[in-house]
């Protein structure tokens, strides 16, 4: 292969995504799961909620399941919570089989979706009432309530019902409630879907701390992709009762393992083609559409010659040239079609000749331009081998 | 927004509810009528409140109605809102349609036919009939009423507030006790007062099911004015419109401020 650059970087000595903290159990072979899923599946009547599905999550982790509505995320979590029964498999917390055992005697809590708060009682003791059940003494539930009332700042707001709370005060003395307890694993369904942007945004750091400083595992449901990447060490994107992909948000984003990934979480372009050449660290692709041929970092999965692929491009990782520049190997050319200005970022849709849209994205880093691109304006879209994706399936 | 009130308007109002509550007034007024006769004004006295105060047959047939009334609407409270749960929360199960059916039946079944049914029934199992057995007979006809009161609140219930008491440690009869009942509280108390006034108010069945020396006050009543009315009888009806209009008020006070909480 002449046009094949070998001396491609190793990618293995690069990271991915954002790196948070070190902490990654999963790819440690010794470390035991505190959750298994073994071979679940959930079946009603004409439906397949979860479909054998395996799952392995860890202590202390921050985990989140995500997929649309539909997808069997909350199926997944009501039946560790004790609220559905697998129809098959089964699910271990530690080294307990949890099926047959009833909702009130295992060692998870859960924050409803509706927060589900008892709307006869006041803060105060919607918060105790996990402790009440318990028989703990009442001094100590005093302690505990007020030490908990502090942890969310609704200490002013004891005495409420919680009609008369905000939807941000609401959510919090759901969460307040489901942790006094301090269970083995806090199941979350959709926290923040209750709130508005800003008090999301603003939540789901306060939630990562108390996490963190409390030590304990979160299984967060969620529908919104921002939330799960804000938030989890370890997202699993659900389809159709099925796991397609578990890995940190950063190698999610960054390397779907297909399409149906690459398109669920943000946005993303498809360019079809086929595979031309397969060199040591590069592939040639063969666009569908006859404009030309792609070169593409070759992944961990092996691909022969002939095959049918499409290849993933991020928005943020194209290009935008006036001119066709001449030393790179991959340009996708056509008219502006639309603009969409964000403030941040500025969205540019370009229609190739083939008539397909591709969405280019720039971040606004200076305040005037030169000669802004505008409708209609011819267009050259470049990018590097190694930020298309390539999807065999 | 306001609308003029036009002549129309005024006409109807006015007309109506003379209609519904003139009776009860002339009813009202000539209790306190000084004259035996019921239709000649003979100047104002409470003499027939104090006849009524020693009328012991009256008195005795007042007391077997609120305890018929008190102990029927207590067992129907009980297994109506048991029945209640059992239509909202089994949706499936087999023999539905046919068991919600049955529930309701008493509510569409003439009065005659329940109470003949009834006292068939007492008579081939030789049940004594007196206060008990017309105690079972309110209760077997208030008890629909109940279950639609009370279901009518169920189905609008979050049984998510159940599924959280049970996710704390809640097991299922104390979440029943100390989440359920409590929010549905309201709607068990309007079926017990509605069942309570039903039995108060019921003649047929009860002089169906009725035995020697047990009479209620409406059978009471009815026997009276087939002798011919005395004002002692609007003196009753009187007091006994005053405790059912004490009576609606404050249960509708009480269901208010159930629903919207203090502030």
């Amino acid at each position: 292969m002449t046009n094949v650059r070998t001396d491609a970087r190793k990618r293995d000595s690069l990271a991915i995504g954002a790196v948070r903290r070190d902490f990654a159990p999963w790819l440690d072979p010794a470390a035991k799961p505190l959750i298994r899923y073994e071979a679940v599946t959930k079946q009603y009547s004409d439906f397949v909620a979860v479909n054998n599905l395996t799952l392995n999550i860890y202590e202390r982790e921050f985990f989140c399941l995500l997929g649309p509505s539909g997808c069997g995320k909350t199926t997944l979590m009501r039946m560790l919570a004790g609220f559905e029964e697998p129809t098959a498999g089964r699910i271990l917390l530690g080294d307990q089989v949890v099926s047959g055992i009833p909702p009130y005697r295992r060692p998870v809590n859960m924050m409803f979706q509706s927060y589900a708060l008892f709307p006869h009682m006041n803060v105060e003791k919607n918060i105790a009432f996990g402790l009440v059940q318990d028989g703990v003494p009442k001094n100590e539930i005093a302690d505990r309530v007020a030490e908990t009332l502090r942890l969310v700042q609704l200490t002013p707001f004891a005495r409420r019902k919680p009609d008369q709370l905000s939807g941000g005060q609401r959510q919090r003395v759901a969460l307040a409630r489901a942790l006094i307890k301090r269970p083995k694993v806090l199941l979350l369904d959709e926290p923040l879907g209750a709130l508005d942007k800003k008090l999301r945004s603003e939540t789901q750091f306060e939630l990562m701390d108390l996490q963190v400083n409390l030590g304990m595992t979160f299984l967060v449901v969620t529908h919104d992709q921002e939330e799960a990447m804000v938030m989890a060490d370890r997202v699993a994107v659900m389809d159709k009762g099925t796991i397609k992909q578990i890995a940190p948000p950063g190698q999610v984003y960054e390397q779907p393992a297909s399409r149906y990934v690459a398109e669920f979480i943000g946005d993303v372009n498809i360019i079809e083609g086929k595979i031309a050449e397969v060199g040591e660290h590069q592939v040639r692709v063969t666009r569908s559409d006859g404009a030309g041929t792609l070169l593409i970092d070759l992944q961990n999965e092996p691909v022969s010659v002939g095959q049918e692929v499409a290849v993933a491009l991020r928005p943020e990782k194209l290009v935008l040239h006036r001119d066709l520049p001449t030393d790179t190997p991959n340009v996708l050319s056509g008219d502006i079609w639309d603009i969409g200005y964000l403030g941040d970022w500025t969205i540019y849709l370009v229609q190739l000749a083939s008539g397909q849209i591709v969405r280019v994205s720039r971040a606004n880093s200076r305040r005037f331009v030169e000669q802004p691109l505008t409708w209609d304006d011819k267009v050259h879209i470049t990018f590097a081998s190694e930020a298309g994706v390539l999807l065999t399936h | 927004m306001t609308r003029r009130w036009t002549l129309f308007d005024t006409t109807a109002l006015t007309f109506g509810f003379a209609f519904l509550y003139l009776p009860l007034l002339v009813l009202v007024v000539y209790s306190f009528n000084d004259s035996r006769l019921l239709n000649v004004w003979g100047g104002f006295s409470t003499r027939w409140y104090v006849e009524l105060w020693n009328d012991k047959v009256l008195l005795t047939a007042l007391r077997n109605s609120l305890g018929i009334a008190l102990f029927s609407a207590a067992i129907a409270t009980f297994f109506g809102t048991l029945a209640a749960l059992a239509l909202v929360r089994y949706t499936r199960f087999w023999g539905r349609p046919l068991f919600t059916g049955m529930v309701y039946a008493p509510m569409v079944m003439p009065e005659v036919v329940t109470g003949l049914s009834l006292l068939l029934f007492f008579v081939s199992i030789n049940a004594e009939r007196g206060f008990w057995t017309v105690t079972l007979a309110h209760t077997s006809f208030t008890m629909c009423y109940v279950a639609v009161v009370v279901q009518s609140r169920l189905v609008a219930f979050d049984r998510t507030l159940e599924e959280a008491a049970q996710d704390l440690g809640c097991p299922p009869l104390r979440t029943f006790f100390t989440i359920t009942l409590p929010l549905i509280a309201p709607s068990v108390l309007a079926g017990f007062l509605l069942a309570f006034t039903l039995s108060l108010d019921d003649v047929v069945i009860a002089s169906f099911v009725t035995g020697p020396g047990t009479s209620t006050l409406p059978i009471e009543i009815f026997n009276k004015a087939r002798r011919g009315l005395s004002p002692e009888i609007n003196a009753l009806s009187s007091l006994i419109l005053l405790v059912v209009t004490v009576a609606v008020v404050t249960s509708s006070l009480l269901s208010k401020r159930a629903l919207i909480p203090a502030r």
